[in-house]
């Protein structure tokens, strides 16, 4: 009761400031209106735009349906672990080029540990190798993904070396040991997992009458750790002081290498869970899984408003920012836009977007 | 004299919530040297901004020579003839003097860029305003006033009639000041028009034909010089008798908390220092630039590295080896630079505040409390009394001597004993000038002890108990605040250069 009252006095102010503009003034707050949400207002024409399409072209389901919603949260769920990774990184000022292909790598390691062992075709990658627990082997390859966490920000707090070249050496790295392990497997792609670790990571709950997999769950799961270490520890709190001015928070008694090294570290340990997930997500891995998904998670994190010039971001806009990357994928899908049109679209709606959305950090002169 | 070379007539700007300027006229007569004086945020840098086409005012006209002008952006301000020295130097760090001088307009030659032409142009200026300075080497290895000479230089070749100095002085040592007073002279009998932004009062009653006092946004009065004393300006700048600069002292040394015994820094000048720090005292510490003051802190504090010496806190020797030790050894510092060792700029107070004590917020060792970073944010802002509508406001909204106190109030939290602070009132207007020593004297009044380095010998002798002077990395002599002169510190600053 007295929320509402709040709240409509909250409205109830604002109407009277607006009417007490001028003519002027009404069109500066309408533009600072449009910029504020420039992102949203994309968004919204888009979907109502592809929802007429639906309609017009008189398709079996509807644009706006519980299904379609599923279908974007499934695939917003799968991209989320590597976007949460590197918003710490960005946070920092840095960035992280390696994502992709350490989570390349874990996915390749996790899917050869846990091939079906009664499958005869396709070939197993380690024939007489007795599967080991799922739980192990998801903490491995999260150990591995930490590991080249640990070794990007070594490298970046030790010698001050910016986290563009860094990653990007450990990128080109750790591309060439993906390659040498599936080469391993003859080349061939690491399939036929054990049905339990699909299960573990695509089972499903069925909620409302839709089936929802459990990689949704362990999305949220990582949000919520991601949110706690971001806002309510001193990690979190050390992380956005050395984004925002290195050097005064060295001033203030913080060990902005220790701090570099362990954000690194997190970003590295959901790099490797994410490949966890995604190996049994896809069931066939490649040399190709995960293959340039680092620049997706970059791209969700600014839309999501994380500052590239550090000390500025939200996990609320991570999830933002992934959520809306998604829309977009699927949203060109149903217009049936081809593959390759669709990235030119996506990389201009990514400009356009983070261009509007920029104007508001700017200082208003 | 009389010419009126640049009218400001009825100029108006509000942001949200704040009327910066409201009808300020002020008139710039050719070969004068106008001061423009108030507190941070009286709305000096506004109208300066306004007349460069920074901000665009919503009312009010600017005269050129008679003729109206409406600039949108500072470049062509410049082209008419009216150019800036800014507080922050805005050059290009990497790149020679000379390219600096003439970005954007180099002279070209039939191979590109004319580099030999650009060397004689530079040349010439740097000989007819006195200047030594090799137009080849590069910004990065000037120092602050050298760099200041090369952005007037620049502020003469673009012939420029009106030049706005925005707080010259503030990183000079005296001899630079007189330099660059020659300088500043010597543009003034070629008939230009010098503002002069500034927020020390003798050099403003040194230099000045007139001055201008604005006040919340609005013209106090235009004096010439002359009929003005220090206690005049304050109180048209504070609107209120300021009876004393400096609070009463009430502080008493007692035993001694910390000695340095043959200080030398490996990297930096900072050779054999040797003194003793007592509970309850303030001791200053005076020197040119370069004597190796902040270097002298910066060493106890562990942010810069130690060759040899000890530090002994309490009779134990201790290690500061970084700043983390520091904090843990009971050390606070409030460095020079505010805003690149300072503050968290994108951060809002609460942040800023809590941060150098973020570990006693932890509830179980585990996780935050947002009340107890809340509670003690509030303690610090009323205790402190920081101008905010809210903790969640960004510290970049604040002005300098708030922004100090936020500092301030980040290194009390810790609870240290023994204070550093450098330059503390450095760009801080009188009022809260005031605040800030009354806020040291308290610390001092409870016991703590504190190390002051200031360039404003005034400023030691009213608030400090000794003073120690530092001159070219060496400690050449401590005196009694009470029973020296400047005169004094003068010459032992200058004693090892």
């Amino acid at each position: 009761m007295e929320k509402k009252a709040f709240l409509s006095g909250f409205i109830g102010r604002r109407w009277q400031e607006y009417t007490a503009l001028d003519g002027r003034g009404k069109a500066m707050w309408w533009r600072d209106f449009f910029i504020r949400n420039a992102i949203y207002i994309i968004i919204i024409v888009l979907v109502i735009y592809v929802q007429h399409f639906s309609i017009v072209n008189n398709f079996a389901n509807r644009f706006i349906s519980f299904g379609s919603m599923i279908d974007i949260i499934n695939r917003s769920s799968a991209s989320l672990f590597l976007a949460l990774g590197v918003g710490g990184i960005i946070v920092l000022t840095g960035t992280d080029l390696s994502a992709g292909r350490v989570m390349g790598l874990a996915a390749c390691v996790a899917a050869s540990l846990l091939q079906n062992p009664v499958d005869i075709f396709p070939a197993k990658m380690f024939p007489n190798l007795t599967a080991p627990p799922i739980i192990l082997v998801m903490l491995f390859v999260m150990v591995i993904g930490g590991i080249f966490g640990l070794f990007n920000g070594y490298f970046v707090a030790k010698f001050k070396l910016h986290p563009f070249i860094v990653t990007l050496s450990t990128m080109i790295i750790v591309n060439g040991i993906v390659l040498w392990y599936v080469g391993l497997n003859g080349g061939s792609p690491i399939a036929g997992l054990m049905p339990e670790y699909g299960q573990f990571v695509r089972g499903t709950v069925t909620i409302a009458g839709t089936p929802v997999p459990f990689f949704v769950f362990y999305a949220i799961i990582a949000t919520a750790i991601m949110w706690f270490i971001w806002n309510k520890t001193t990690l979190g709190k050390n992380m956005y002081a050395v984004g925002a001015n290195a050097e005064a928070a060295n001033v203030s008694g913080i060990s902005v290498k220790m701090t570099t090294i362990l954000i690194f570290m997190i970003g590295g340990i959901l790099y490797g869970f994410s490949g966890f997930v995604e190996a049994a997500r896809i069931g066939s891995n490649s040399a190709t899984t995960g293959f340039m998904s680092e620049l997706d998670a970059i791209a969700a994190c600014v839309i999501g408003g994380v500052s590239f010039t550090g000390g500025v971001g939200k996990i609320r806009g991570i999830v933002t920012g992934v959520i809306l990357l998604q829309i977009i994928a699927v949203a060109l899908q149903w217009l049936g836009v081809s593959s390759d049109v669709r990235l030119i679209i996506t990389g201009g709606i990514i400009l356009a977007a983070v261009s509007l959305d920029m104007q508001k950090y700017l200082a208003k002169k | 004299m009389d010419k009126i070379l640049l009218e400001i007539k009825n100029v108006s700007k509000s942001f949200p919530g704040v009327k910066a300027l409201d009808g300020v006229s002020v008139n710039l007569r050719a070969g004068t040297i106008h001061s423009l004086m108030g507190e941070n945020g009286a709305g000096k840098s506004t109208l300066m901004k306004c007349l460069f086409g920074i901000y665009h005012e919503d009312s009010g006209e600017f005269f050129l020579e008679g003729k109206k002008v409406r600039f949108s952006n500072p470049k062509q301000a410049l082209e008419r003839g009216i150019s800036m020295v800014h507080q922050e130097l805005n050059q290009v760090h990497t790149r020679s003097v000379m390219e600096n001088i003439w970005l954007g307009r180099f002279p070209l030659g039939i191979t590109g860029v004319d580099h030999k032409k650009m060397y004689r142009d530079t040349k010439a200026i740097f000989d007819d305003l006195n200047i030594s300075i090799d137009p080849k080497s590069i910004i990065s290895t000037l120092s602050v006033s050298q760099r200041q000479m090369v952005e007037i230089a620049k502020a003469v070749s673009f012939s420029s009639k009106i030049i706005v100095f925005d707080e010259p002085t503030s990183s000079l040592s005296n001899v630079e000041v007189e330099h660059l007073f020659r300088i500043i002279y010597d543009l003034r009998d070629r008939g230009c028009a010098i503002v002069y932004i500034s927020h020390r009062m003798n050099e403003i009653l040194q230099i000045s034909d007139e001055v201008t006092v604005l006040r919340d946004g609005k013209l106090v009065a235009t004096t010439p010089a002359t009929e003005l004393t220090t206690d005049k300006i304050i109180t048209q700048m504070v609107g209120r008798e300021l009876s004393n600069v400096y609070p009463p002292k009430n502080n008493i040394p007692s035993k001694v908390i910390l000695k340095v015994e043959e200080l030398t820094a490996l990297y930096q000048n900072l050779r054999d220092v040797s003194f003793e720090l007592r509970s309850g005292e303030i001791l200053g510490v005076a020197g040119l630039v370069g004597a190796g003051r902040t270097e002298m802190l910066e060493t106890i504090f562990g942010l810069a590295t130690r060759k040899s010496g000890k530090i002994i806190k309490n009779g134990r020797a201790i290690r500061n080896k970084n700043s983390r030790q520091a904090k843990r050894n009971g050390f606070a510092i409030l460095t020079e630079e505010r805003r690149t060792t300072g503050i968290f700029g994108v951060l809002n107070i609460r942040e800023n505040t809590t941060i150098a004590n973020i570990k006693n917020y932890l509830v179980k060792k585990i996780y935050l409390s947002n009340r107890k970073m809340s509670a003690d944010t509030k303690w610090s802002i009323d205790k402190f009394r920081v101008k905010t509508h809210s903790q969640s406001a960004k510290i970049n909204t604040l002005s300098g001597g708030n922004q100090q106190k936020v500092i301030i109030g980040r290194w009390v939290l810790t609870n240290p004993d023994i204070y550093l602070f450098d330059e503390p009132t450095r760009g801080i207007d009188v009022g809260a000038k005031y605040e800030i020593y009354q806020l040291m004297l308290d610390l001092a009044g409870d016991g703590k002890a504190i190390i002051m380095v200031s360039s404003e010998l005034p400023e030691l002798l009213g608030v400090c108990d000794r003073i120690l002077v530092m001159s070219n990395g060496y400690l050449s002599g401590t005196v009694d605040a009470k029973n020296t002169s400047q005169e004094e510190i003068m010459l032992l600053a200058a004693k090892h250069v």
